[in-house]
Protein backbone atom coordinates (compact mmCIF):
# COMPACT_ATOMS: atom_id res chain seq x y z
CA UNK A 1 0.00 0.00 0.00
CA UNK A 2 1.03 3.45 -0.36
CA UNK A 3 1.57 6.10 2.41
CA UNK A 4 1.52 9.82 1.94
CA UNK A 5 3.92 11.62 4.02
CA UNK A 6 3.80 15.52 4.93
CA UNK A 7 7.53 17.21 5.77
CA UNK A 8 7.64 21.08 6.63
CA UNK A 9 10.88 23.03 6.08
CA UNK A 10 11.10 24.83 8.98
CA UNK A 11 13.92 27.04 11.25
CA UNK A 12 16.03 24.48 12.62
CA UNK A 13 15.22 23.75 16.44
CA UNK A 14 17.62 25.23 18.05
CA UNK A 15 18.40 28.02 16.56
CA UNK A 16 17.47 31.26 19.16
CA UNK A 17 15.09 32.78 16.77
CA UNK A 18 14.67 36.93 16.40
CA UNK A 19 11.94 38.82 16.14
CA UNK A 20 12.69 41.77 12.52
CA UNK A 21 12.68 45.10 14.12
CA UNK A 22 9.45 46.28 12.44
CA UNK A 23 7.78 43.12 14.27
CA UNK A 24 6.61 42.28 10.74
CA UNK A 25 8.03 38.31 11.49
CA UNK A 26 10.55 36.27 11.98
CA UNK A 27 13.88 36.81 10.90
CA UNK A 28 14.61 33.60 8.72
CA UNK A 29 17.19 35.15 6.27
CA UNK A 30 20.51 33.47 6.76
CA UNK A 31 19.11 31.15 9.87
CA UNK A 32 19.81 27.66 9.64
CA UNK A 33 16.74 25.56 8.27
CA UNK A 34 15.56 21.65 8.74
CA UNK A 35 13.07 19.21 8.46
CA UNK A 36 10.27 19.97 11.13
CA UNK A 37 11.43 17.11 14.00
CA UNK A 38 8.10 15.84 13.96
CA UNK A 39 8.20 15.07 10.12
CA UNK A 40 11.12 13.23 10.10
CA UNK A 41 9.29 10.98 12.64
CA UNK A 42 6.59 10.70 10.49
CA UNK A 43 8.85 9.63 7.51
CA UNK A 44 10.81 7.23 9.82
CA UNK A 45 7.29 5.42 10.88
CA UNK A 46 6.33 5.04 6.97
CA UNK A 47 10.34 3.64 5.65
CA UNK A 48 9.94 1.33 8.97
CA UNK A 49 6.49 0.21 7.86
CA UNK A 50 8.32 -0.51 4.41
CA UNK A 51 10.93 -2.58 6.08
CA UNK A 52 8.20 -4.87 7.46
CA UNK A 53 7.07 -5.22 3.85
CA UNK A 54 3.63 -3.56 5.07
CA UNK A 55 3.95 -0.73 2.69
CA UNK A 56 5.32 -0.75 -1.02
CA UNK A 57 5.68 3.24 -1.71
CA UNK A 58 6.25 6.23 -0.30
CA UNK A 59 5.18 9.58 -1.58
CA UNK A 60 6.64 12.78 0.89
CA UNK A 61 5.30 16.03 0.10
CA UNK A 62 6.15 19.50 0.88
CA UNK A 63 4.54 22.76 0.43
CA UNK A 64 6.27 25.80 -0.28
CA UNK A 65 9.35 27.99 -1.58
CA UNK A 66 11.39 26.21 -4.05
CA UNK A 67 14.25 25.73 -1.02
CA UNK A 68 11.51 22.61 0.24
CA UNK A 69 13.42 20.51 -2.34
CA UNK A 70 16.32 20.05 0.15
CA UNK A 71 13.84 19.03 2.91
CA UNK A 72 12.42 16.75 0.39
CA UNK A 73 15.61 15.23 -0.93
CA UNK A 74 16.26 14.83 3.23
CA UNK A 75 12.94 12.52 3.39
CA UNK A 76 14.22 10.56 -0.21
CA UNK A 77 17.42 9.84 1.45
CA UNK A 78 15.98 8.71 4.73
CA UNK A 79 13.90 6.21 2.17
CA UNK A 80 10.92 7.50 0.75
CA UNK A 81 10.57 6.75 -2.95
CA UNK A 82 9.49 9.66 -4.45
CA UNK A 83 8.22 13.34 -4.13
CA UNK A 84 6.57 15.77 -4.64
CA UNK A 85 6.36 19.57 -4.23
CA UNK A 86 3.92 22.03 -4.59
CA UNK A 87 5.63 25.10 -4.84
CA UNK A 88 4.60 29.09 -3.97
CA UNK A 89 6.26 31.66 -2.39
CA UNK A 90 2.78 32.58 -0.90
CA UNK A 91 2.30 32.20 3.10
CA UNK A 92 0.52 28.92 3.42
CA UNK A 93 -1.67 28.32 6.86
CA UNK A 94 -2.97 25.01 7.94
CA UNK A 95 -5.84 25.09 6.32
CA UNK A 96 -4.82 25.75 2.63
CA UNK A 97 -2.20 23.18 3.34
CA UNK A 98 -4.77 20.71 4.29
CA UNK A 99 -6.70 21.44 0.87
CA UNK A 100 -3.02 21.05 -1.26
CA UNK A 101 -2.69 17.88 0.60
CA UNK A 102 -6.48 16.81 -0.06
CA UNK A 103 -5.92 17.55 -3.59
CA UNK A 104 -3.04 15.11 -3.56
CA UNK A 105 -4.70 12.63 -1.76
CA UNK A 106 -7.67 12.48 -4.50
CA UNK A 107 -4.88 12.16 -6.87
CA UNK A 108 -2.68 9.52 -5.18
CA UNK A 109 -5.07 7.23 -3.17
CA UNK A 110 -2.66 6.47 -0.46
CA UNK A 111 -3.89 4.26 2.48
CA UNK A 112 -2.17 5.99 5.16
CA UNK A 113 -1.60 9.55 5.45
CA UNK A 114 1.65 10.41 7.99
CA UNK A 115 2.20 14.02 8.95
CA UNK A 116 4.03 15.31 11.93
CA UNK A 117 2.29 16.92 15.35
CA UNK A 118 2.52 20.10 14.73
CA UNK A 119 5.64 22.24 13.29
CA UNK A 120 7.77 23.94 15.49
CA UNK A 121 7.43 27.38 13.75
CA UNK A 122 3.89 28.19 13.96
CA UNK A 123 3.14 25.27 16.95
CA UNK A 124 -0.50 25.25 15.44
CA UNK A 125 -1.07 21.04 15.68
CA UNK A 126 -4.04 21.47 13.09
CA UNK A 127 -2.60 19.80 9.61
CA UNK A 128 -3.27 16.89 9.90
CA UNK A 129 -6.68 17.02 11.92
CA UNK A 130 -8.02 19.17 8.65
CA UNK A 131 -6.56 16.93 6.06
CA UNK A 132 -8.83 14.22 7.63
CA UNK A 133 -12.01 16.60 7.98
CA UNK A 134 -11.73 17.32 4.55
CA UNK A 135 -11.10 14.10 2.71
CA UNK A 136 -13.76 12.32 5.88
CA UNK A 137 -10.95 10.18 6.93
CA UNK A 138 -10.79 8.97 10.84
CA UNK A 139 -7.86 10.50 12.66
CA UNK A 140 -5.30 9.39 15.07
CA UNK A 141 -3.09 12.41 16.16
CA UNK A 142 -0.13 12.18 19.18
CA UNK A 143 0.26 8.88 17.57
CA UNK A 144 3.31 6.99 19.93
CA UNK A 145 2.78 3.65 18.44
CA UNK A 146 1.35 2.59 15.04
CA UNK A 147 0.89 -1.02 14.07
CA UNK A 148 -1.56 -1.94 10.78
CA UNK A 149 -3.64 -5.20 10.15
CA UNK A 150 -6.04 -6.12 7.78
CA UNK A 151 -7.28 -3.17 6.26
CA UNK A 152 -7.15 -1.17 9.99
CA UNK A 153 -4.15 1.08 11.72
CA UNK A 154 -4.31 0.66 15.14
CA UNK A 155 -2.77 3.22 16.79
CA UNK A 156 -2.09 4.61 20.52
CA UNK A 157 -2.09 8.44 21.37
CA UNK A 158 -0.56 10.24 24.02
CA UNK A 159 -3.50 11.94 26.23
CA UNK A 160 -2.93 14.26 28.63
CA UNK A 161 -3.84 11.63 31.77
CA UNK A 162 -1.67 9.17 29.50
CA UNK A 163 -2.35 6.93 26.76
CA UNK A 164 -5.57 5.68 24.48
CA UNK A 165 -5.47 3.17 21.87
CA UNK A 166 -7.98 3.38 18.57
CA UNK A 167 -8.53 1.57 15.30
CA UNK A 168 -8.69 3.47 12.21
CA UNK A 169 -10.45 1.97 9.38
CA UNK A 170 -8.19 2.75 6.40
CA UNK A 171 -7.62 4.92 4.47
CA UNK A 172 -6.62 7.01 7.37
CA UNK A 173 -4.76 9.74 9.10
CA UNK A 174 -1.66 9.74 11.59
CA UNK A 175 0.01 12.79 13.25
CA UNK A 176 3.27 11.63 15.00
CA UNK A 177 4.25 12.78 18.89
CA UNK A 178 7.52 12.61 19.36
CA UNK A 179 7.58 9.49 21.44
CA UNK A 180 7.12 6.73 18.11
CA UNK A 181 10.37 6.46 17.04
CA UNK A 182 13.79 7.60 16.73
CA UNK A 183 14.58 8.69 13.32
CA UNK A 184 17.62 7.39 11.52
CA UNK A 185 20.97 9.57 10.49
CA UNK A 186 21.44 9.97 6.70
CA UNK A 187 24.12 8.62 5.54
CA UNK A 188 26.69 9.20 2.41
CA UNK A 189 25.21 6.70 0.16
CA UNK A 190 21.77 7.16 1.08
CA UNK A 191 22.20 11.52 -0.42
CA UNK A 192 23.81 10.27 -3.38
CA UNK A 193 20.85 7.39 -4.23
CA UNK A 194 18.19 10.87 -2.93
CA UNK A 195 19.26 12.89 -5.63
CA UNK A 196 18.15 10.66 -8.31
CA UNK A 197 15.03 9.56 -6.90
CA UNK A 198 12.30 11.83 -8.90
CA UNK A 199 11.00 14.75 -7.20
CA UNK A 200 8.06 16.73 -9.40
CA UNK A 201 6.81 20.03 -9.29
CA UNK A 202 3.31 21.51 -8.72
CA UNK A 203 1.96 24.61 -8.02
CA UNK A 204 -1.72 25.14 -5.84
CA UNK A 205 -3.03 26.31 -8.74
CA UNK A 206 -3.02 23.21 -10.91
CA UNK A 207 -4.03 21.42 -8.01
CA UNK A 208 -7.35 24.16 -8.11
CA UNK A 209 -6.52 24.94 -4.81
CA UNK A 210 -6.69 28.65 -3.02
CA UNK A 211 -4.39 28.96 -0.88
CA UNK A 212 -5.13 32.85 0.44
CA UNK A 213 -4.15 32.96 4.14
CA UNK A 214 -7.36 33.68 6.49
CA UNK A 215 -5.24 34.57 9.43
CA UNK A 216 -3.92 38.23 9.37
CA UNK A 217 -0.44 38.39 11.74
CA UNK A 218 -0.77 42.11 12.66
CA UNK A 219 1.99 41.54 14.52
CA UNK A 220 5.28 39.69 15.88
CA UNK A 221 6.67 40.67 18.81
CA UNK A 222 9.41 39.09 21.89
CA UNK A 223 7.46 37.94 25.05
CA UNK A 224 8.06 39.93 28.09
CA UNK A 225 11.47 38.98 29.16
CA UNK A 226 11.76 36.93 32.14
CA UNK A 227 14.78 38.35 34.33
CA UNK A 228 16.92 36.36 36.15
CA UNK A 229 16.68 36.44 39.78
CA UNK A 230 19.26 35.85 42.39
CA UNK A 231 21.28 32.88 43.14
CA UNK A 232 21.06 31.54 47.65
CA UNK A 233 23.81 30.23 49.23
CA UNK A 234 22.01 27.89 50.67
CA UNK A 235 18.63 25.94 51.58
CA UNK A 236 17.64 28.04 54.53
CA UNK A 237 18.19 31.06 52.60
CA UNK A 238 15.99 29.58 50.38
CA UNK A 239 12.70 28.58 51.99
CA UNK A 240 13.04 32.53 53.70
CA UNK A 241 13.04 33.70 50.45
CA UNK A 242 9.99 31.84 49.55
CA UNK A 243 8.33 32.23 52.53
CA UNK A 244 9.15 36.21 53.37
CA UNK A 245 9.91 37.82 49.36
CA UNK A 246 7.76 35.46 46.76
CA UNK A 247 5.16 34.65 49.47
CA UNK A 248 4.49 31.36 47.84
CA UNK A 249 4.87 29.35 50.91
CA UNK B 1 -23.99 36.30 17.44
CA UNK B 2 -23.30 33.62 20.19
CA UNK B 3 -20.35 31.64 21.57
CA UNK B 4 -20.14 28.25 22.07
CA UNK B 5 -17.85 26.28 24.18
CA UNK B 6 -16.86 23.06 23.45
CA UNK B 7 -16.75 20.84 27.18
CA UNK B 8 -14.00 18.72 28.03
CA UNK B 9 -14.96 15.61 30.75
CA UNK B 10 -14.75 11.76 31.15
CA UNK B 11 -18.69 11.73 31.53
CA UNK B 12 -18.47 12.40 35.22
CA UNK B 13 -16.51 15.75 35.68
CA UNK B 14 -15.24 18.90 33.99
CA UNK B 15 -11.35 19.07 33.37
CA UNK B 16 -9.61 20.78 35.29
CA UNK B 17 -9.02 23.85 32.78
CA UNK B 18 -12.15 24.16 31.89
CA UNK B 19 -12.75 26.76 34.46
CA UNK B 20 -10.17 28.54 32.60
CA UNK B 21 -11.81 28.24 28.95
CA UNK B 22 -15.11 29.54 30.30
CA UNK B 23 -13.97 32.76 31.07
CA UNK B 24 -12.07 33.22 28.04
CA UNK B 25 -15.40 32.29 26.56
CA UNK B 26 -17.52 34.45 28.47
CA UNK B 27 -14.79 37.34 27.98
CA UNK B 28 -15.79 36.97 23.97
CA UNK B 29 -19.49 37.07 25.45
CA UNK B 30 -18.88 40.14 27.00
CA UNK B 31 -16.99 41.72 24.32
CA UNK B 32 -19.84 40.79 21.85
CA UNK B 33 -22.91 41.07 24.07
CA UNK B 34 -23.97 37.65 23.50
CA UNK B 35 -24.95 34.90 25.20
CA UNK B 36 -21.82 31.97 26.08
CA UNK B 37 -23.22 28.21 25.32
CA UNK B 38 -21.44 25.09 26.34
CA UNK B 39 -21.70 22.21 24.80
CA UNK B 40 -21.60 18.92 26.87
CA UNK B 41 -21.21 15.94 24.44
CA UNK B 42 -20.71 12.80 25.86
CA UNK B 43 -22.16 9.64 27.35
CA UNK B 44 -24.37 9.94 30.96
CA UNK B 45 -22.77 13.10 31.28
CA UNK B 46 -25.43 14.83 33.00
CA UNK B 47 -23.30 15.49 35.99
CA UNK B 48 -20.98 17.21 33.93
CA UNK B 49 -23.62 19.55 32.41
CA UNK B 50 -24.81 20.33 35.80
CA UNK B 51 -21.33 21.34 36.91
CA UNK B 52 -20.64 23.59 33.92
CA UNK B 53 -24.11 25.16 34.25
CA UNK B 54 -23.34 26.62 37.47
CA UNK B 55 -19.82 28.58 35.82
CA UNK B 56 -20.22 32.20 36.24
CA UNK B 57 -20.85 33.30 32.29
CA UNK B 58 -22.56 30.18 31.49
CA UNK B 59 -25.99 31.42 29.51
CA UNK B 60 -26.93 28.09 28.42
CA UNK B 61 -25.93 24.33 28.11
CA UNK B 62 -26.67 22.05 25.28
CA UNK B 63 -26.28 18.65 26.28
CA UNK B 64 -25.84 15.34 23.51
CA UNK B 65 -26.20 12.36 25.07
CA UNK B 66 -25.21 9.05 22.97
CA UNK B 67 -23.03 5.69 23.16
CA UNK B 68 -20.80 6.78 20.11
CA UNK B 69 -19.60 10.12 21.96
CA UNK B 70 -19.04 8.38 25.14
CA UNK B 71 -15.07 8.54 24.79
CA UNK B 72 -14.63 11.71 22.69
CA UNK B 73 -13.76 10.14 19.40
CA UNK B 74 -12.68 13.33 17.31
CA UNK B 75 -14.98 12.28 14.26
CA UNK B 76 -18.22 12.03 16.62
CA UNK B 77 -17.82 15.01 18.82
CA UNK B 78 -17.32 16.56 15.11
CA UNK B 79 -20.07 15.66 13.58
CA UNK B 80 -22.35 16.71 16.66
CA UNK B 81 -21.10 20.07 16.69
CA UNK B 82 -21.21 20.87 13.42
CA UNK B 83 -24.63 20.35 14.08
CA UNK B 84 -25.05 23.27 15.94
CA UNK B 85 -21.55 24.96 14.98
CA UNK B 86 -23.69 27.43 11.97
CA UNK B 87 -25.49 29.61 14.39
CA UNK B 88 -22.32 30.94 16.76
CA UNK B 89 -19.86 33.36 15.69
CA UNK B 90 -16.90 31.60 17.78
CA UNK B 91 -15.97 28.06 18.70
CA UNK B 92 -14.20 27.71 21.30
CA UNK B 93 -11.97 24.41 23.27
CA UNK B 94 -9.63 24.37 25.39
CA UNK B 95 -5.79 23.84 24.10
CA UNK B 96 -5.71 20.25 25.78
CA UNK B 97 -5.30 16.91 23.78
CA UNK B 98 -8.90 16.88 23.78
CA UNK B 99 -9.38 20.25 22.22
CA UNK B 100 -6.31 19.96 20.01
CA UNK B 101 -7.35 16.94 18.67
CA UNK B 102 -11.37 18.21 17.74
CA UNK B 103 -11.17 21.69 17.37
CA UNK B 104 -9.16 21.21 13.35
CA UNK B 105 -11.38 19.06 12.00
CA UNK B 106 -14.24 21.24 13.24
CA UNK B 107 -12.46 24.34 11.29
CA UNK B 108 -11.93 22.54 8.19
CA UNK B 109 -15.67 21.63 7.92
CA UNK B 110 -16.88 25.06 8.06
CA UNK B 111 -13.91 26.21 5.81
CA UNK B 112 -12.54 28.47 8.14
CA UNK B 113 -8.95 28.63 9.87
CA UNK B 114 -8.35 27.54 13.89
CA UNK B 115 -6.51 29.69 16.02
CA UNK B 116 -4.30 27.49 18.04
CA UNK B 117 -3.74 28.35 21.91
CA UNK B 118 -5.06 31.74 22.45
CA UNK B 119 -3.12 33.12 25.55
CA UNK B 120 -4.97 37.00 25.40
CA UNK B 121 -8.28 38.08 23.95
CA UNK B 122 -7.87 42.00 22.30
CA UNK B 123 -11.45 41.89 20.27
CA UNK B 124 -13.59 39.39 18.75
CA UNK B 125 -11.28 39.11 15.95
CA UNK B 126 -7.49 39.68 17.40
CA UNK B 127 -5.70 37.51 19.35
CA UNK B 128 -2.68 36.64 20.65
CA UNK B 129 -0.65 33.51 20.47
CA UNK B 130 2.72 31.93 20.89
CA UNK B 131 4.90 30.48 18.44
CA UNK B 132 8.08 29.17 18.46
CA UNK B 133 8.17 27.35 21.26
CA UNK B 134 6.57 30.43 23.01
CA UNK B 135 9.50 32.91 22.39
CA UNK B 136 7.56 34.89 19.84
CA UNK B 137 3.92 35.72 20.29
CA UNK B 138 1.93 36.79 17.18
CA UNK B 139 -1.24 39.28 17.30
CA UNK B 140 -3.73 37.78 14.41
CA UNK B 141 -6.52 38.78 13.15
CA UNK B 142 -9.80 36.57 11.58
CA UNK B 143 -11.04 37.25 8.70
CA UNK B 144 -13.25 34.07 8.76
CA UNK B 145 -16.98 34.57 9.65
CA UNK B 146 -17.04 32.07 12.53
CA UNK B 147 -13.58 32.09 14.46
CA UNK B 148 -12.55 28.56 16.04
CA UNK B 149 -10.11 28.35 18.44
CA UNK B 150 -8.18 26.85 21.43
CA UNK B 151 -7.10 29.12 24.67
CA UNK B 152 -4.42 28.14 26.57
CA UNK B 153 -5.83 27.48 30.12
CA UNK B 154 -3.30 28.88 32.38
CA UNK B 155 -3.21 32.12 30.36
CA UNK B 156 -7.29 32.67 31.83
CA UNK B 157 -8.47 32.94 35.36
CA UNK B 158 -10.99 30.10 36.31
CA UNK B 159 -14.31 31.21 36.23
CA UNK B 160 -16.31 31.58 39.34
CA UNK B 161 -18.87 29.09 40.63
CA UNK B 162 -22.18 30.20 41.43
CA UNK B 163 -25.43 29.28 43.33
CA UNK B 164 -27.97 29.36 39.99
CA UNK B 165 -27.74 27.21 37.42
CA UNK B 166 -28.06 28.01 33.29
CA UNK B 167 -30.95 26.08 31.65
CA UNK B 168 -30.22 22.85 29.82
CA UNK B 169 -31.22 21.97 26.69
CA UNK B 170 -30.92 18.17 25.15
CA UNK B 171 -29.54 18.47 21.69
CA UNK B 172 -29.37 15.56 18.98
CA UNK B 173 -26.38 13.82 18.60
CA UNK B 174 -25.32 13.04 14.89
CA UNK B 175 -24.67 9.20 14.17
CA UNK B 176 -21.92 7.31 14.83
CA UNK B 177 -19.29 7.93 12.06
CA UNK B 178 -18.34 4.11 12.31
CA UNK B 179 -14.35 4.37 10.66
CA UNK B 180 -12.81 5.19 13.79
CA UNK B 181 -13.06 2.53 17.33
CA UNK B 182 -12.06 3.40 20.81
CA UNK B 183 -10.39 0.39 21.98
CA UNK B 184 -8.70 1.25 25.63
CA UNK B 185 -7.15 3.94 27.50
CA UNK B 186 -4.32 3.43 30.18
CA UNK B 187 -4.52 5.97 32.53
CA UNK B 188 -1.82 7.41 34.68
CA UNK B 189 -2.67 6.68 38.57
CA UNK B 190 -2.36 10.07 40.16
CA UNK B 191 -2.61 11.02 44.18
CA UNK B 192 -1.75 14.50 43.33
CA UNK B 193 -2.72 17.54 42.27
CA UNK B 194 -3.17 17.88 38.05
CA UNK B 195 -0.52 18.95 36.76
CA UNK B 196 -2.09 21.77 34.62
CA UNK B 197 -3.99 23.15 37.36
CA UNK B 198 -1.65 22.61 40.12
CA UNK B 199 -0.20 25.70 42.43
CA UNK B 200 2.97 24.14 42.81
CA UNK B 201 4.96 22.01 40.66
CA UNK B 202 8.18 20.16 41.16
CA UNK B 203 9.68 18.84 38.29
CA UNK B 204 12.70 16.58 37.76
CA UNK B 205 15.38 16.38 34.62
CA UNK B 206 18.23 14.20 33.65
CA UNK B 207 20.29 15.23 36.36
CA UNK B 208 18.29 12.68 38.81
CA UNK B 209 19.62 9.73 36.72
CA UNK B 210 17.37 7.11 37.51
CA UNK B 211 13.64 6.53 37.78
CA UNK B 212 14.11 5.44 41.87
CA UNK B 213 16.13 8.65 42.23
CA UNK B 214 13.03 10.56 41.20
CA UNK B 215 10.83 9.07 43.34
CA UNK B 216 13.19 9.08 46.33
CA UNK B 217 14.11 12.36 45.83
CA UNK B 218 11.20 14.32 44.80
CA UNK B 219 8.08 12.67 46.31
CA UNK B 220 8.79 13.17 49.25
CA UNK B 221 9.42 16.99 48.63
CA UNK B 222 6.01 17.28 46.61
CA UNK B 223 3.93 15.55 49.29
CA UNK B 224 5.75 18.77 51.55
CA UNK B 225 4.24 21.23 48.94
CA UNK B 226 1.23 19.63 48.18
CA UNK B 227 2.48 19.87 44.58
CA UNK B 228 2.07 18.42 41.49
CA UNK B 229 5.00 16.15 39.27
CA UNK B 230 6.31 17.50 36.53
CA UNK B 231 9.27 16.20 34.29
CA UNK B 232 11.77 17.44 30.97
CA UNK B 233 11.50 15.55 27.78
CA UNK B 234 15.19 13.86 29.18
CA UNK B 235 13.68 12.52 32.17
CA UNK B 236 11.01 11.29 30.39
CA UNK B 237 12.91 9.75 27.54
CA UNK B 238 15.24 8.37 30.05
CA UNK B 239 12.11 6.41 31.18
CA UNK B 240 12.04 8.16 34.57
CA UNK B 241 8.39 8.80 34.52
CA UNK B 242 5.53 8.55 31.88
CA UNK B 243 5.04 10.69 28.98
CA UNK B 244 2.53 12.78 30.35
CA UNK B 245 4.69 14.20 32.90
CA UNK B 246 6.45 16.03 30.35
CA UNK B 247 6.48 20.24 30.79
CA UNK B 248 7.19 21.88 27.95
CA UNK B 249 6.79 22.81 24.04
CA UNK B 250 5.33 19.16 23.17
CA UNK B 251 4.17 18.80 26.77
CA UNK B 252 1.90 20.34 29.02
CA UNK B 253 1.84 24.05 29.53
CA UNK B 254 2.20 25.07 33.27
CA UNK B 255 1.89 28.13 35.16
CA UNK B 256 2.04 27.74 38.58
CA UNK B 257 2.54 30.07 41.45
CA UNK B 258 5.84 28.01 42.38
CA UNK B 259 7.74 25.77 40.16
CA UNK B 260 10.70 24.15 41.03
CA UNK B 261 13.00 22.66 38.56
CA UNK B 262 15.86 20.25 39.83
CA UNK B 263 18.20 18.87 37.74
CA UNK B 264 16.85 20.46 34.87
CA UNK B 265 18.98 22.28 32.55
CA UNK B 266 16.72 24.64 30.54
CA UNK B 267 16.73 24.05 26.84
CA UNK B 268 14.16 26.16 24.94
CA UNK B 269 11.62 23.75 24.17
CA UNK B 270 11.02 23.12 28.42
CA UNK B 271 11.11 26.15 29.34
CA UNK B 272 8.55 26.83 26.58
CA UNK B 273 6.38 25.15 29.30
CA UNK B 274 6.66 26.66 32.32
CA UNK B 275 8.40 30.42 32.03
CA UNK B 276 4.56 31.68 32.84
CA UNK B 277 4.96 30.61 36.23
CA UNK B 278 4.82 33.35 39.54
CA UNK B 279 8.09 31.88 40.76
CA UNK B 280 10.51 29.90 39.62
CA UNK B 281 13.42 27.76 41.01
CA UNK B 282 16.60 25.92 40.10
CA UNK B 283 18.44 23.08 41.52
CA UNK B 284 21.38 22.53 39.55
CA UNK B 285 25.06 21.99 39.85
CA UNK B 286 25.72 23.33 37.28
CA UNK B 287 26.11 27.24 37.25
CA UNK B 288 25.66 27.95 33.80
CA UNK B 289 22.76 26.29 33.15
CA UNK B 290 20.21 27.98 31.23
CA UNK B 291 17.73 27.30 33.93
CA UNK B 292 19.41 30.23 36.02
CA UNK B 293 18.67 32.57 33.29
CA UNK B 294 14.98 32.55 34.38
CA UNK B 295 14.93 31.30 37.82
CA UNK B 296 13.99 33.80 40.66
CA UNK B 297 15.73 31.72 42.88
CA UNK B 298 18.67 29.48 42.17
CA UNK B 299 20.77 26.98 44.56
CA UNK B 300 24.15 25.41 42.86
CA UNK B 301 24.70 22.28 44.09
CA UNK B 302 24.28 18.50 44.28
CA UNK B 303 20.93 17.77 44.19
CA UNK B 304 20.85 14.73 46.14
CA UNK B 305 21.85 16.41 49.27
CA UNK B 306 19.49 20.21 48.54
CA UNK B 307 16.60 17.99 47.88
CA UNK B 308 16.73 15.86 51.05
CA UNK B 309 17.66 19.39 53.01
CA UNK B 310 14.94 21.29 51.60
CA UNK B 311 12.47 18.55 53.02
CA UNK B 312 13.99 19.03 56.14
CA UNK B 313 13.64 22.68 56.47
CA UNK B 314 10.17 23.14 54.65
CA UNK B 315 8.58 20.80 57.46
CA UNK B 316 10.38 22.94 60.06
CA UNK B 317 8.89 26.33 58.38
Amino acid sequence: MKVLVAVKRVVDYNVRVRVKPDHTGVDTAHVKMSMNPFDEIAVEEAVRLKEAGLVTEIVAVSCGVALCQETLRSALAMGADRAILVETNQELQPLAVAKILQALVKKEAPQLIILGKQAIDDDANQTGQMLAALCDLPQATFASKVTLMDGHAQVTREIDGGLETLSLTLPAVITTDLRLNEPRYLTLPSIMKAKKKPLDTLSPDTLGVDVTPRLKTLKVAEPAARLAGIKVPDVKTLVDKLKNEAKVL
Amino acid sequence: MTILLIAEHDNHQLKGGMHNAVSAASTLANLSGQELHVLVAGHQAQSVANEVAQLAGVAKVRLADATQLAEGLAENVTATALKIAASYSHIVLLASAYGKNIAPRIAAKLDVAQISEVIAIRSLDTFERPIYAGNVIATVQSTDPIKVMTVRGTAFEAAAVQSQNAPLESIEAAPETGFSQFMRRELTQLERPELTAAKVVVSGGRGLGSAENYTKLLEPLANQLGAALGASRAAVDAGFVPNDYQVGQTGKIVAPQLYLAVGISGAIQHLAGMKDAKVIVAINKDADAPIFGVADYGLVGDLFELVPELVTELQKA
